[in-house]
């Protein structure tokens, strides 16, 4: 049976290295870095955006995959991003 | 022409099928679930801000009544979960039943370790009197809220446990029912040796799952542990 598209398998220990230094990294930012609380917030969320991309180029294999398939896993985030930041801006209306 | 081939002929599609996004069906019917697991887990998150961002009072402060290291060492285990559970894909892809035994497996026992963690997690945190519903009164921690009402939430404190124990415990279900699905495969069919270098779409389909359960305790993890 045909399962994923032909690639060379990238280095997932290397994978799994970015992710646990980048946890690391949250933790330290998150707990040891006397910076303002905003910009902790943008911090920590662009660090776990990171790692979630990082998941699923590598190991769920998007970035080895034909765009359509790519489409398909990626139409609802937009719909998830119009969802949440619908309601942070909520108290405003 | 008989009645029947007649109104058959009517129902054929005036176009030939086309070719669709060239995966197998599993994997497609995969994308499709995970697509809409993400505007389930986007709901929650969504409620979560809502709630957050609306509530009359502070959350309580990062590591104040949440067990950072513990959970910490979860997200640990969930990370070498998702490299084990690719390990083993690329394994049977090279047709290796050995190392595909061995890194399934030790997706199984990680998983597992993770639920048993968070199991261990709710059982600390209910003794210490945080539940859905806020505090317990009396408790250690209703004790703490009252001598420090800002830094423990302590106005918040019901909507901040139904929030918590309602994101992780959904996220919690979905690792439990990975695990299983992982242990049925694994007895099945990897120890068995069925996955084949050529077939071996149940590998990959429930690894799909699997990793898709890591990265959402990823956002998880930020913004109900460390925000």
């Amino acid at each position: 049976m045909h399962t994923a598209q032909p690639h060379k398998h990238p280095n997932y220990l290397l994978i799994w290295l970015y992710l646990f230094l980048l946890t690391v990294a949250e933790l330290g930012l998150a707990f040891e870095l006397p910076i303002s609380r905003n910009m902790k917030l943008i911090l920590l969320l662009f660090l776990a955006v990171w790692k979630a991309l990082l998941v699923a180029l590598f190991f769920m294999h998007l970035k080895f995959e034909r765009w359509n398939l790519r489409i398909l896993a990626i139409v609802p985030l937009p719909l998830a991003a119009i969802l949440i930041l619908a309601v942070i801006t909520e108290h405003i209306w | 022409m008989t009645h029947a081939a007649v109104a058959a002929s009517a129902m054929r599609p005036p176009f030939p099928a086309e070719r669709g996004v060239d995966v197998y069906n599993k994997k497609l019917g995969m994308w499709v679930f995970l697509g809409s697991e993400v505007m389930f887990f986007t709901a929650l998150i969504g409620s979560y801000v809502i709630l957050r961002f609306g509530a009359p009072g502070p959350w309580a402060l990062p590591g104040k009544v949440l067990n950072i290291p513990v959970t910490a060492f979860n997200t640990f285990l969930l990370i070498c979960s998702s490299v084990s559970m690719v390990k083993a894909y690329a394994a049977i892809a090279n047709g290796d039943q050995k190392w595909l035994k061995i890194w399934f497996g030790l997706t199984i026992l990680c998983g597992a370790g993770f639920v048993a963690v968070q199991a261990y997690e709710y059982t600390h945190l209910i003794h210490h009197g945080f539940l859905p519903s806020g505090y317990r009164d009396g408790s250690e921690l209703a004790e703490l809220a009252a001598a420090n009402p800002v830094m423990y939430g302590q106005a918040v404190a019901g909507l901040y446990g139904s929030t918590f124990f309602t994101m992780t415990g959904f996220h919690g279900f979905h690792v439990t029912c990975g695990v299983i699905s992982m242990l049925y495969l694994y007895v099945t069919r990897v120890l068995p040796g069925k996955y084949t270098k050529d077939d071996h779409a149940g590998v990959e389909v429930v690894g799909l799952y699997w990793h898709f359960v890591d990265l959402v305790w990823i956002i998880l993890f930020t913004i109900v542990y460390l925000i």
